[in-house]
């Protein structure tokens, strides 16, 4: 990272007057901005689901959201890479930048915003085809390869990083279905960096696996923020711990604390953030 | 909600829970046997009467498959068939000139008497035949000198030699034969005179009369000359274009409309509008259609009469709701997750939906479509109003010409004045009329099977 950006990232931050930010951001002033979101409302028709929220995500962190059900989280999530758009009633105001440049600008097409920002869900949910094609769609999709070596290359690559190339690689042409529950979602996660997204958001990513595959997939979370920048949303508190270098959280649709992870859970400031994490509620 | 809130309302004493349980147990597994047994009851009745229907259409309509044919030694005497040679295209001679003499030596082989042929042939078995030349006439069905005059012209050498064959006898011989009719009731009451009456029952005696598989009832169309004669040829390749055209049209219309409707159409007031009215369509009654068919298809568009594409544009119309149904409700079953995986990967909606959703939705459109062609096939009240009721004696050769489809003919046969043969014959064309929609059902099945995938 140069001095040069180390600059502008400060920069950015110093207009930032909120101080709740400024404290949070001291942890990681390192990194520049990645996401920025400002004033954020969600309605779901007349259902008003987050209250306007303002966060920032730095470029190579791992932010968690955590929270009790229904606070948001992964309607927040959703936004980032506009999978509210596939639901009728659902309505985004606010404004969300991606590298300065608005993500809900008409003239944004959403294909490309997803190019650079995957998305992995709370299910695991490989397409019913061939371990091989769940990961060379992607980059079909978008004329990533120009040969099939390439493609055997990224596919290969791709299952590397997500550490199920040893698992597979006698099998790539075997379902993706036929795979074990922790397999089929870093079959996922390898589907999502396949296509060299910046951004990788994971919406409750372990929340339908067994505590070993779950323990595999947060080393997976710690290596890929070498490359990529990771939002997580979870449920597990621990995992919270474990994995996010900040952590966000969120209450009925407001954006509570957000803060460096041992900060917030040591030491939160708000006395909501301290009665979730102590368990009185959730 | 508190701890004290909780305290204000004590629950019942587990005694006294154990007590209210087995109290009123006695009561719920009555209920339960009693559901049961109306279930068991519901499904008996109706196996009992799908069961009655079978028995009765195949007691009836197997014997149909098997008809009174007489085997005859037929001399193709050169003194009856006399015809000239069978003209051979020269060297310089045009196509069209050629034709012609080639049509001109066929109606010459067609003005054979071929019945001599075949009353020549009944005269070696019958020893008192000459005494009796009205009644051998009536031995073999009419149109079975059709039979000898295309064997002459598929293989000219054939004059001059001898050939046994079977003969379909007349339709009323079958029914004697079968004890279709009392033989008891007087003369005047019988459909055949005493004469020939006695040889049947004698030719069958020596075995020169039996019952042979019918070949008519497949390869012949519909005769009212030469009743023994009469097959479905005509009305199955009339069903069949009719198929051909719904699936070419239904299918695709409908499965597009759906696909748009469910994954493309904005939900307002008009796409409501639109399905409502799509789910009204598939509960129009079917003549109501066959209306609208000869008003629009054959009063507007002068489309010609009793044709099968008429009749499949009506029964795509009958066919399109089914169908747009049956491949909505199969999108609705595709789990969203998959959508979300393609489109979190950056694919369109189209995309999203070609490359991912519609294989998963093929097996459920493949059925819902057969289903739906299946309908089609066994429908009859609209067909009635364009005119494919009529009386046609020929194969149609193409979807343009005048024909009649398997449920009409059937329909036909029903109303026949020779009830004696025709009941039987009508339940042999509705045991066809069954194993072809049977067939396209274990086909949707097999489909089914075959692409159904997990996920």
């Amino acid at each position: 990272m140069s001095n040069d950006k180390l600059q502008t990232a400060t920069v950015t931050s110093a207009d930032i007057n909120d101080i709740k930010r400024q404290e949070s951001l001291a942890a990681t002033a390192a990194q520049p901005v990645k996401i920025t979101a400002r004033d954020v409302k969600v309605f779901y028709g007349d259902n008003q689901a987050i209250h306007g929220i303002d966060l920032d995500v730095y470029q190579n962190e791992v932010v968690a959201f955590i929270g009790p059900s229904g606070c948001g989280k992964s309607t927040f999530l959703r936004c980032l890479n506009r999978m509210n758009d596939t639901i009728d009633i659902c309505r985004v105001t606010g404004e969300i930048k991606l590298d300065d440049r608005n993500i809900y600008d008409p003239t944004l097409d959403v294909v490309q915003l997803r190019a650079q920002v995957g998305m992995v869900f709370q299910k695991p949910n490989p397409f019913p085809k061939s371990i091989y094609e769940n990961i060379a769609y992607g980059p079909k999709l978008h004329g990533l390869a120009e040969k099939k070596s390439d493609l055997d290359d990224i596919v290969e690559s791709s299952l590397r990083r997500a550490g199920l190339w040893n698992e597979v690689k006698d099998r790539l042409n075997q379902p993706g279905t036929g795979l074990s529950g922790g397999q089929q979602q870093r079959l996922c996660i390898a589907r999502t960096i396949a296509v060299s997204p910046e951004v990788i958001l994971m919406d409750e990513p372990c929340s339908a696996l067994d505590p070993i595959a779950t323990s595999i997939i947060e080393e997976l979370i710690d290596e890929l923020k070498q490359n990529f920048t990771i939002v997580i949303v979870t449920h597990n508190m621990q995992q919270a711990a474990r994995v996010s270098d900040r952590t966000a959280f969120f209450h009925l649709g407001n954006l509570i604390e957000i803060g460096a992870t041992n900060e917030l859970f040591t030491n939160p400031k708000q006395k909501r953030t301290e009665d979730y994490i102590t368990g009185r509620y959730g | 909600m508190t701890v004290a809130e909780t305290e204000k309302k004590p629950l019942p004493a587990p005694s006294k829970v154990q007590q209210k349980v087995q109290q009123s147990l006695a009561r719920r597994q009555r209920q339960e046997k009693l559901f049961r047994g109306v279930g068991i009851s519901a499904v008996a009745c109706s196996l009992l009467l799908v069961a009655l229907l079978f028995i009765n259409i195949f007691s009836k309509g197997l014997p149909a498959f098997w008809q009174a044919t007489i085997t005859l030694d037929i001399y193709f005497d050169p003194a009856i068939v006399k015809i000239p040679e069978r003209p051979v295209q020269g060297a310089e001679e045009s196509d069209n000139d050629f034709r012609e003499r080639d049509l001109a030596w066929r109606s010459a082989v067609g003005m054979v008497n071929y019945n001599r042929l075949i009353q020549a042939g009944l005269e070696k078995v019958i020893p008192d035949a000459l005494q009796h030349r009205r009644d051998l006439a009536r031995i073999v069905t009419s149109g079975e000198r059709f039979a000898l005059r295309d064997l002459v012209i598929a293989d000219p050498t054939l004059v001059g030699q001898t050939k046994t064959l079977h003969l379909l006898t007349d339709a009323n011989i079958d029914v004697w034969l079968k004890g279709n009719i009392d033989r008891s009731l007087p003369d005047a009451q019988q459909q055949l005179s005493a004469k020939v009456r006695e040889w049947v029952d004698q030719l069958a005696a020596e075995g020169v009369i039996q019952n042979r598989f019918s070949f008519a009832l497949f390869m012949n169309p519909d005769s009212r000359s030469s009743l023994a004669s009469a097959g479905l040829a005509g009305a199955f390749m009339g069903s069949l274009y009719m198929m051909l055209v719904v699936i070419l049209l239904a299918v695709p219309m409908g499965v597009a409309a759906a696909i748009y409707l469910e994954e493309f159409a904005p939900k307002n007031k008009l796409t409501d509008l639109v399905e409502v009215n799509i789910n009204n369509l598939a509960a129009v009654p079917s003549i109501v259609f066959g209306l609208l068919g000869a008003a629009v298809f054959i009063g507007w568009f002068n489309l010609p009469m009793s044709a099968p594409v008429v009749g499949g544009l009506v029964l795509s119309l009958m066919t399109l709701p089914t169908v747009i149904i049956a491949t909505r409700s199969t999108l609705k079953a595709i789990p969203p997750s998959i959508r979300q995986a393609a489109l979190g990967l950056g694919a369109s909606k189209m995309q999203a939906i070609f490359h991912h959703v519609l294989p998963l939705a093929i097996p459920g459109i493949l059925t819902g479509a057969i289903i739906g062609v299946a309908q089609a096939l066994g429908e009859t009240a609209p067909l009635l109003l364009i005119g494919m009721k009529s009386f046609v004696a020929s194969v149609p050769a193409g979807p343009f010409e005048q024909s009649t489809a398997l449920p009409v003919q059937i329909y036909l046969w029903q109303g026949n004045e020779l009830r004696n043969f025709f009941e039987a014959r009508t339940s042999a064309a509705i045991i066809v009329l069954l194993a072809l929609m049977l067939s396209l059902n274990a086909l949707a099945i097999w489909l089914r099977k075959k692409y159904e995938k997990r996920w």
